[in-house]
């Protein structure tokens, strides 16, 4: 294999089974990659650190998310500019240029995308996360049909990258890892006749009239759900510091994406800004993946995360520098290195106390922000909850949004964690189901409701290490009153069922 | 504020003397009976696997939030705690051999160790404190769980081990 490839090939708890090789075009030239990577994935592989020159100053831009959130990975791609890449997977003899500036956008639609199709189905969940694929398999297992719409080209979200083993219990997928848990809930996904799963598939927004519009490669759909539940996840906070848009710097979860989806090495030395559960476990993760973490920055002064996973991560000689955080960020198309620096009580940089970071990665792992857009176009009724990320729909305890029978669950509702989720998309489901079913069918969806409501609030985010988010959680829940309220003071202008 | 946070959540690394104060060290007697589970989880985390996970019923836990407590005379030192928790916070201490200690610890990177051979010692804070000998290694889910055999006075030190070859 070339000097330049960025593939592990051998990984303590990972197998990446890579596709056949294909060959595509990048700026004209042929590059080699494995049937089922990202364009994204594969160029970063190879050594190419550029995806695009920024539309006003020129700066080099590379991936940054990698989930489909951010437009840092844009390319032309057969023609076609502004293309996430990251979610785009590699075809033969596809071309893929640079993008610089702003390519004009061509006017005529990708071959079959005229046509139109009305999906059937009783209950459509945006978003293949942990929650939506939860959601999806409460509802296919009670004979409700489902259309499940995903942007990315396979199911799991974000627990495709999870290589650690989930906390929990023993019927929570507790002690399984996270790509583990997506496996076996995507196959048992796939049992279900009733479930019909649209990847590479945007839900572009909600009509009067109670349509969902689907954008997919092949055609377009519209579809008229009894209920609708969002899961639409979230994505990564960015940082403000000079050069942070430089190729290397990248959301932490970006840089999971490539070591433990795809087995690419993110970069050689890491620095880490960020002590929550996330910093703490790219950088364990990051040392799995052979590559060296220099430090964890985390500007409070305390941990953010759990003490076990920052005891993982320092037995291992990972400095955790609590009451610093990163001052710039340097290299010309690519970072070759950092400025960090110590604050004070009131996070003022304290002068003097700059260090230069021999590192050529940045991994933002601040906190993450719900996507809430499709709430945002329905025009649900929304409260701005830092504790939670930012700006949430307000919902009933059984996850509905004011926009009648619009569901919100998962890390959309409010950034938790992937455990959370799950149990969220069962509550959404389950109140669905509560609604759609009839007799003593909808009578035992309401009770299980009710017992996950009870593990949620009274076990689960019992913990004091929870109250921050278990606080945004009650200050974005309403009651039923409160909601029809809500509902009348700001009339929904669109209702689904 | 800032006294009311304990020091492991600012360092990311739990003292001998903070674990003994928070019950969770078995006493001395037990440990010199033979290997006995010290779990190193001194926080409120949603989470019982270990509870589950264990045959010999020695890991209490009321709620889910609770920390999980050993009953030092049920524990028999199988491991099983070491393998299966998720904040691989779970290890083995055998202090049963004089002058010899074992410590049995999740190991997830490689190289994988080799039973016999002699790696680094590793404390909490990533201090090399010495060598030791792997006397086993068994897997579960890619989780390798591994015991070394370490002088007797760094029993309570070491926490993970480097192979390098």
């Amino acid at each position: 294999m070339p000097p330049s490839d960025r593939r592990i090939w051998e990984h303590p708890i990972l197998t990446f089974k890579r596709g056949r090789k294909i060959r595509f075009l990048f700026e004209g030239r042929e590059v080699e990659a494995y049937e089922g990577e990202s364009v994204a994935a594969a160029l970063y592989a190879i050594g190419i650190d550029v995806f695009s020159y920024s539309a006003k100053l020129g700066r080099p831009r590379g991936p940054f998310c990698m989930i489909g959130k951010c437009s840092s990975c844009f390319m032309i791609v057969d023609g076609i500019p502004n293309t996430r890449t990251c979610i785009e997977p590699v075809r033969e003899g596809m071309r893929v240029e640079r993008q610089r500036g702003l390519p004009p956008v061509p006017n005529v639609p990708p071959p079959g995308a005229e046509e139109e199709e009305v999906l059937e189905a009783d209950v459509a969940i945006v978003g293949g996360g942990p929650a939506g694929l939860a959601a999806a398999l409460e509802l296919a297992k009670r004979g409700i049909s489902v259309a499940l719409i995903q942007d990315h080209f396979k199911l799991g979200g974000q627990l495709v990258k999870q290589t650690h083993k989930f906390f929990g219990s023993k019927d929570l997928f507790g002690g399984l890892r996270g790509f583990q848990i997506a496996e076996e809930m995507a196959s048992k996904l796939a049992s279900f006749p009733n479930a019909r799963v649209l990847l590479q598939s945007f839900a572009y927004g909600v009509f009067r009239g109670g349509w969902l519009g689907v954008a997919s490669r092949s055609k377009l759909y519209r579809v008229k759900p009894r209920a609708l539940i969002v899961a639409s996840g979230a994505s990564e906070q960015y940082l403000a510091f000079p050069g942070n848009d430089l190729p290397g710097v990248m959301g932490a979860g970006g840089a999971q994406t490539l070591m433990n989806e795809y087995g690419i090495k993110p970069g050689e030395r890491a620095l880490v800004v960020g002590s929550g559960n996330v910093g703490l476990i790219v950088s364990y993760q990051l040392l799995q993946a052979g590559v060296e973490v220099r430090a964890v920055l985390e500007i409070m002064p305390q941990i953010g995360g759990w003490f076990v996973h920052a005891a993982k991560v320092r037995r291992y000689g990972i400095p955790i520098l609590t009451r610093h955080t990163i001052k710039a960020v340097w290299g010309s198309e690519r970072v070759e290195g950092a400025t960090i620096t110590e604050v004070d009580e009131r996070f003022n940089p304290i002068p003097g106390s700059e260090r230069d970071v021999d590192c050529d990665l940045v991994l933002i792992a601040i906190g993450l922000q719900p996507d809430t857009r499709l709430f945002a176009q329905a025009r649900a009724v929304m409260r701005w909850i830092p504790e939670v990320g930012g700006p949430v729909p307000l919902r009933t305890r059984y996850l509905e949004t004011t926009v009648p029978n619009m569901f919100v669950a998962g890390d959309s509702s409010g950034i938790e964690e992937a455990t959370t989720a799950i149990i969220e998309g069962r509550i959404a489901a389950l109140s669905v189901a509560s609604r759609l079913l009839e007799g003593s069918r909808a009578a035992r969806a309401e009770e299980e409701a009710e017992k996950l409501l009870r593990f949620l609030w009274d076990e689960y985010r019992a913990s004091p290490l929870l109250s921050r988010a278990r606080r945004g959680k009650e200050l974005a829940t309403v009651s039923v009153e409160e909601l029809e309220e809500l509902r009348r003071r700001f009339p929904p202008e669109v209702s689904f069922g | 504020m800032v006294s009311e946070i304990p020091s492991y959540r600012r360092s990311g690394v739990i003292s001998v003397e903070e674990l003994r104060r928070l019950g969770l060290l078995p006493p001395e007697d037990r440990l010199r009976k033979g290997p006995v589970a010290i779990l190193e989880c001194p926080e409120m985390i949603p989470c019982n696997i270990c509870v589950s996970a264990c045959p010999s019923g020695a890991i209490r836990m009321d709620r889910i939030i609770d920390v999980p407590r050993v009953d030092w005379d049920k524990c028999v030192g199988c491991g099983n705690c070491v393998a299966i928790c998720p904040g691989l916070a779970a290890f083995v201490v055998d202090l049963s051999k004089p002058g010899k200690a074992y410590v049995t610890l999740p190991h997830e990177l490689l190289p994988r160790p080799r039973e016999g051979e002699e790696v680094t010692l590793l404390s909490r804070d990533g201090r090399e404190v010495g060598k030791g000998r792997v006397v086993r290694v068994w897997e579960r889910n890619r989780t390798l769980v591994v015991t070394v055999e370490v002088p007797e006075e760094l029993a309570m030190e070491v926490r993970a081990i480097w192979v390098r070859r």
